[in-house]
């Protein structure tokens, strides 16, 4: 892998804060754009941007035909069977919405939701929702000191009440990559369906639908390089078949009459009102992007960059990194003994370092630690030791000013 | 002191830092120095929910005038409320509700006083505010 080449696809990597170079290095909140992909969006704008599906007009159609190669694009990206079992959504929040929204039909009091401790805000919210209104029952698979999820219990979590099991597939918080493949194995055991959160997921991991066997996934585009307001869900087609719809609207009808409404096929029937066309389209060219420096080459050097880091920053006095699991990606969350986070970002920020400080929306987890939340370095493929170096030397500077 | 005067005097200390280094180190100091409030009112009745640095927020009339004690657990919010502490509290209400705060600007720190930064600080003037408005009611 040629960083200083990669690194030049990224324009955005080359400015100033406070008057530093950017080292930027909050990519589990959103990734950087590569020119590549900022030429695709471009290109949408000033030559073919349509409306799709509708127009007869050849910019419609040119328009249409560029949506759906994208669709096959991360189809191929994700080994998924059928292109119609992409769904074109806002990003995850979107995704898990409708089929927690949907899911519904499927559950009576009594019924029986898992979750994990590890969950996002935006995972845990819409399950609650659900819960109120359906009476089902949420439980929750705890996690251990390192951060990792305590899969004894979740043996022993899933009953024939089980009717639907969510898990992040990477923890935003931690980095921790769960194992997803057992949890899956598990929950269909007893019937039990599977929805795998993989926002975090999807800049390290090449997912495997087919062979995961998992029956629902989400995806962020801005997560892998691509824009915000696109991603998708991936629904196994006998489940996007019976899940009700989400949003009513255009595109999602076959026939109206104000007595009946049928519904469009898959994967219209999700897909309500004018689409991010353009965001589609920039997502599938963010997966070629990264498919041509290959995800293979960017987990080995993520990885080397994970222990780098963590091995420097360990010489730290007072520094206590969170989440330690065997199995994680590029993400430290750490906090120094005696300070608040919130004071190490902002004395960060001012050094041009751009890292996540705070709760990272996983309350529940700052709880199990005890903590009020944490500084949390996320890396990236375009990252340098370089950067890590700066990272290591501000966080020093930090503590010898505050403490 | 009026209000407009201290924060002129604020500027003018702020004026003399060369860098955000010094500014930095100086509001350090403030925090470190300031135990401001009992630990009595730093229960949840008191406290302001920012996203990432708690503030907590007690108001009480001496005579005509409020007088204000709050903390927060992250140093450099602390640092910043010991300058509103300076600020606003020993004034009349009136006079509160009337100030403007813009001499945060003028002393360079006004990223942590964006509503975006979600450390506390914007809802703890608006609740300094308040606070003013509840008792100028109460005086009249």
């Amino acid at each position: 892998m040629n960083i200083t080449a990669i690194r030049k696809d990224f324009p955005i990597l080359h400015r100033e804060v406070n008057g530093k170079p950017l080292v930027y290095f909050d990519n589990a909140a959103t990734s950087q754009t590569p020119q590549q992909v900022i030429d695709v969006i471009v290109d949408y704008y000033q030559n073919y941007n349509a409306n799709i599906h509708r127009g007869v007009h050849a910019l419609s159609q040119e328009a249409t035909d560029k949506y759906e190669q994208a669709r096959v694009t991360i189809q191929k990206h994700f080994n998924i069977a059928k292109s119609h079992e992409v769904i074109f959504t806002s990003g995850t929040t979107h995704s898990i919405n409708m089929v927690a929204n949907g899911f519904g039909a499927f559950l009576s009091v009594g019924d029986e939701i898992v979750v994990s401790a590890l969950e996002h805000h935006s995972n845990i919210v819409p399950w609650q929702m659900l819960c109120e209104r359906t009476g089902a029952i949420l439980k929750v698979i705890p996690m251990n000191l390192e951060g990792e999820l305590v899969m004894e219990t979740y043996k022993e979590l899933l009953t024939n009440k089980t009717k639907l099991v969510f898990c992040n597939h990477v923890s935003n918080a931690l980095g921790t990559v769960n194992p997803v493949e057992t949890i899956i194995q598990e929950a269909h055991k007893v019937g039990a369906a599977v929805l795998i959160d993989g926002a975090q997921a999807a800049p390290h991991i090449k997912a495997d639908m087919q062979a995961l066997d998992v029956d629902f996934y989400t995806v962020s585009a801005h997560k892998v390089c691509g824009p915000t307001g696109a991603g998708m869900l991936y629904g196994k087609e006998e489940w996007l078949k019976k899940l009700p719809p989400y949003q009513g609207g255009g595109e999602m009808i076959a026939e109206v009459t104000f007595e009946k409404t049928t519904y469009a096929d898959l994967p219209h029937k999700f897909e309500a009102g004018t689409p991010n066309i353009c965001g589609g389209i920039a997502f599938a060219a963010a997966l070629d992007y990264m498919n041509t420096i290959g995800f293979n080459d960017i987990a080995t050097y993520e990885e080397e960059l994970l222990e780098y880091a963590t091995e420097k920053l360990l010489t730290i006095d007072g520094l206590k990194i969170y989440g330690t699991a065997t199995n994680k990606t590029a993400v430290i969350s750490f906090n120094i003994e005696g300070l608040h986070p919130y004071d190490i970002g902002s004395i960060l920020d001012k050094l041009g370092i751009a890292v996540r400080t705070g709760h990272h929306c996983a309350q529940p987890i700052m709880d199990f630690y005890k903590i009020p939340g944490t500084v949390r370095a996320s890396f990236s493929f375009y990252n340098t030791r370089e950067e890590i170096n700066l990272l290591v030397e501000g966080v020093e500077r930090a503590r010898n000013m505050l403490l | 002191m009026t209000i407009d005067k201290i924060q002129e005097e604020i500027i003018d200390e702020f004026s003399m830092f060369e860098d955000w280094m010094q500014r930095y180190e100086y509001m350090i100091d403030l925090g470190k120095s300031l135990p401001l409030i009992e630990e009595e009112f730093k229960t949840q009745d008191y406290i302001i929910k920012g996203c990432q640095s708690k503030v907590w927020v007690h108001a009480k009339l001496q005579e005509d005038k409020l007088v204000f004690t709050a903390d927060s657990d992250a140093i450099i919010t602390k640092g910043i409320i010991a300058i509103l502490i300076r600020a606003f509290s020993n004034q009349k209400p009136q006079d509160i509700i009337d100030a403007n705060t813009n001499f945060i600007d003028e002393i360079g720190l006004k990223e942590h006083l964006s509503p975006t930064r979600a450390n506390g600080l914007v809802s703890m003037i608006k609740q300094i505010k308040l606070y003013a408005v509840a008792y100028q009611t109460q005086l009249k």
